[in-house]
């Protein structure tokens, strides 16, 4: 594999408590999470030569398209027209836009980046949140027929535990350990402790999966700075690096995959991301991935590598995705924990990972954490987005 | 919604019409303009084909929280199917409860209002499942 141009680093982070923000609007949020990431990579924003940002459905959710020239003004980065693009690839918006920041970097187009994620979601009722998050899969052949997005999370759900052995309790206790981990992280929507029984006595949404399996609805923004390597060990004190990006793709129906307990995508795109990286996935020491539905988490860390497939709820009743673990998961709390708003995920994943490689997660520190995985999928898989990022 | 978006699909939505490949002889439901596999050789190669309606279930779940339009149908069971030509069909299973769906159920095709976009908006019809 033929190395980048150039290397690329994060310099600055920054996101939004997420959450239900009733008196934020989208514009708000987009100008908090953007100018602590300026402020944290303590730079000049006159050297910000371009913005990315990763947003699912301002346009359903708000009726608002263009965004990024919207945020870009909001930021005060249009004094000089920098480049403002929006990425879109559902809830992998986020992870894709931070990969489009890399790859605008690494050509050698330009020096300092700023990507974001926003999503604003509260702004409807949840039904009506839930058709949105539903545009995600394929309106004709899945939503048309009834299809949700926990429905058709369910499917593979039920399929996995027909194929694999995998039991309700350890879905549940994908729930049980992220909230354990939010509890830590002050930015968490949820920052507190839910029992097994709790999420196993829950209403169900679409059986086999109830409530505590579900990613809940959610504002907030993340942002983050990127910087050509050289440059960033000038001007920072902790740069990190990305050592490995990789993207798949697969069919947007599930219908049109030859298997359901399983994501092409996540194991494309992780094999692309570890051989840029040149490493194995037992060398990742701590890792954010794609829970937006309890068994996402179980495919993630089969298919990304961590643990054998079949082997992802067993690995999760055993306390190997937890500190102290075989690899510590979703520290931050994930999707179900930390909360969901779409377009921001990714970049809050990155967020995440970056705090752990400076040692500044305080409380859900994973000791000695040198190499950082995140991990996001778009809607039921039709996009993966890998990024490995490491100590410089 | 226009209705041409939900007219120019009847015969896939109301007979299972899908496309067969002349070069591979692989069916695809839903219907393609080209073959996945075959690519360009596929191109004006492509002939309509109606799937049987026969298939069995290969997972499924019983919806209780629905998207907005299907409120009333709820509990819904929404199935996985292997169809008898080896393609996969997302349906629903009806006239049974979910008590009785199995992973392997034997399932044939029925013809059944899907949903309606409220009292004024128009109705689409298409197919669903039952228990055979």
């Amino acid at each position: 594999m033929k190395k980048l141009a150039r290397e690329v680093a994060v310099i600055g982070i920054g996101q939004t408590k997420f959450g239900e923000h009733w008196d934020l609007s989208f514009r708000e949020l987009g100008i908090q999470a953007g100018i602590k990431a300026i402020l944290d990579a303590g730079i000049d924003s006159k050297r910000i030569d371009a913005l990315f940002i990763g947003n699912m459905s301002a346009g359903q959710f708000l009726g608002q398209e263009h965004i990024a020239s919207m945020i870009a003004e909001e930021v005060g980065l249009t004094s000089n027209q920098i480049p403002a693009t929006r990425v879109e690839a559902a809830d992998a918006s986020g992870a894709l836009a931070f990969r489009q920041g890399l790859l605008d970097i690494a050509s050698g187009l330009h020096e300092v980046v700023v990507v974001g994620g926003a999503e604003k979601m509260s702004d409807v009722t949840s039904d009506i949140a839930a058709g949105f998050i539903a545009a995600g899969a394929d309106q004709a052949w899945e939503a048309l027929f009834g299809a949700t997005l926990p429905a058709l999370y369910a499917i593979m759900a039920r399929r996995h535990m027909k194929e694999y052995g995998t039991t309700m309790e350890q879905l549940a206790a994908v729930s049980v350990k992220n909230h354990r981990h939010g509890k830590m992280n002050p930015f968490a929507q949820y920052q507190s402790e839910i029992s097994l029984e709790t999420v196993l006595k829950a209403p169900r949404v679409a059986e086999p999966l109830g409530l505590f399996d579900c990613a809940p609805i959610s504002d907030g923004a993340a942002a983050l700075v990127l910087c050509e390597m050289e440059l960033a060990k000038e001007i920072c004190p902790c740069p990190v690096r990305i050592a490995g990006t990789g993207q798949g793709s697969d069919a947007l129906a599930i219908t049109n995959r030859p298997s359901i307990t399983e994501m092409r995508a996540t194991k494309k795109a992780s094999e692309r991301a570890y051989e840029r990286a040149g490493i194995t996935p037992k060398e990742v020491d701590v890792a954010e991935v794609h829970d937006s539905f309890s068994i996402g988490e179980i495919m993630a860390i089969e298919d990304l590598g961590f643990f054998e497939k079949g082997d992802g709820g067993p690995a999760t009743e055993r306390n190997d995705t937890t500190f102290g673990g075989v690899i510590p998961v979703n520290t931050s709390g994930g999707l179900k924990a930390r909360g969901h708003p779409l377009g921001a995920t990714g970049i809050a994943q990155i967020n995440e990972i970056v705090l752990q490689l400076r040692r500044k997660a305080e409380g859900r520190q994973v000791k000695d954490a040198r190499v950082g995985l995140a991990h996001s999928v778009g809607g039921t898989g039709g996009t993966s987005v890998v990024h490995i990022l490491e100590v410089v | 919604m226009g209705v041409a978006r939900y007219w120019r699909q009847q015969d896939q939505r109301y007979n299972l019409g899908g496309s067969k490949c002349t070069i591979c002889n692989r069916e695809f439901f839903p219907s393609r303009t080209m073959c996945p596999i075959c690519h360009r050789r596929s191109l004006g190669k492509m002939e309509k084909y109606h799937f049987k309606g026969f298939g069995k279930v290969t997972s499924f779940t019983v919806v209780h929280d629905p998207a907005p339009g299907y409120r009333s149908q709820v509990p819904y069971i929404l199935a996985t199917i292997e169809l008898e030509e080896g393609d996969l069909v997302l349906g629903q299973i009806v006239d049974c409860p979910p008590s009785e769906v199995e992973i392997g159920s034997d399932v044939e095709m029925v013809f059944r209002k899907l949903s309606e976009e409220g009292k004024s908006g128009t109705i689409q019809y298409g197919y669903k499942f039952r228990l055979k």
